[in-house]
């Protein structure tokens, strides 16, 4: 049997808080309230949580659009199989990158395997940092693509 | 662009991450800015009203506690983007669906509790848009750092 990484309580806490931290200025108090725990116990396990990775940060999520980031573009490369891990290392250290992944690749409609979010103000800068992601690839990049987005369809975040 | 002040902009700056874990954190991360806690719940109420903040609270990683995460796209006919768009941001496991210049033309990402959710919601896409989801679960992830300023 495998056990739940998180119990009940845990689970029923990030329910709680899936939508937002109460504006409220006992915020712990008030969601431990709502699942039957004390503020102390909430914190508690927030920072257990935070410990181990199951919660990432806590705090404020821009719309990148509306703090003026308003060309966000999606870098995508074909880079040879046995160089990609070495290279995505170091297009992911870039200091304009903000994720950086290396996904299957969908042939014959999608040949890309490296996946990295660049952003900026306008798509000539979204090119320039594209480029230079072209040069540490170098030779080991057969084909790339730019995928900007225009629209949030949807922006709601995780809910279990 | 909503106008966003000075301490705005401190906000979206210093608020991103490590919000404390204390009995009146508001009140400790308005001290930090020079600010009354009043202010700052009456800043971020503000901010979220404007959607220049999708949220403010906990970001849970879903793989950590056992569930997944998976970017997956669609290539949508032009004439049927805002019914296939309805029909898949229906779906609590959407967690967040952007519309991308490309055939491949809508890009969202799944997050379910369990590995098996995945395939399940794709099914349900499948089934609903007839449409069929390519699905790019992550094989390494080699950076991941949202953090963006205002941009001046």
């Amino acid at each position: 049997m495998t056990e739940s990484l998180l119990d009940a309580i845990d689970r029923a806490l990030i329910v709680a808080t899936q939508g937002g931290l109460p504006l409220v200025a006992r915020p712990y108090e008030a969601v431990g309230a709502q699942i039957g725990i004390s503020g102390d116990e909430a914190m508690r396990r927030l920072q257990s949580m935070l410990a181990s990775g199951i919660i990432r940060r806590i705090g404020a999520v821009p719309n990148h659009y509306a703090i003026g980031w308003t060309a966000n573009g999606m870098t995508v490369w074909d880079v040879a199989d046995e160089r990609i891990d070495e290279l995505g290392v170091r297009v992911g250290a870039l200091d304009f990158v903000t994720h950086c992944y290396r996904r299957p690749r969908a042939l014959p409609d999608w040949p890309y395997n490296l996946f990295a979010m660049v952003h900026g103000s306008s798509r000539d800068e979204v090119g320039d940092k594209a480029k230079q992601i072209a040069e540490l690839l170098g030779s080991d990049c057969r084909a790339s693509d730019i995928l900007y987005s225009t629209r949030i369809l949807k922006k709601a975040g995780l809910r279990i | 662009m909503p106008e966003l002040d000075a301490v705005d902009r401190q906000i979206i700056a210093k608020m991103q991450g490590d919000f404390p874990l204390c009995e009146r954190p508001y009140a400790a991360a308005a001290a930090a800015l020079g600010i009354a806690e009043n202010d700052l719940l009456a800043r971020l109420q503000r901010l979220l009203d404007n959607r220049v903040l999708t949220r403010f609270g906990p970001m849970v990683q879903v793989e950590r506690m056992g569930g997944a995460f998976v970017l997956a796209a669609l290539a949508v006919p032009e004439a049927r983007y805002d019914e296939v768009a309805a029909k898949v941001n229906a779906l609590p496991q959407v967690a967040h669906n952007y519309r991308r210049e490309h055939a491949l033309n809508m890009w969202f990402v799944l997050a379910t509790e369990t590995p098996a959710g995945i395939a399940e919601a794709i099914d349900r896409i499948e089934l609903d848009t007839s449409l069929r989801v390519y699905a790019f679960p992550k094989e390494r992830e080699y950076f991941v750092e949202m953090k963006l300023a205002v941009r001046q």
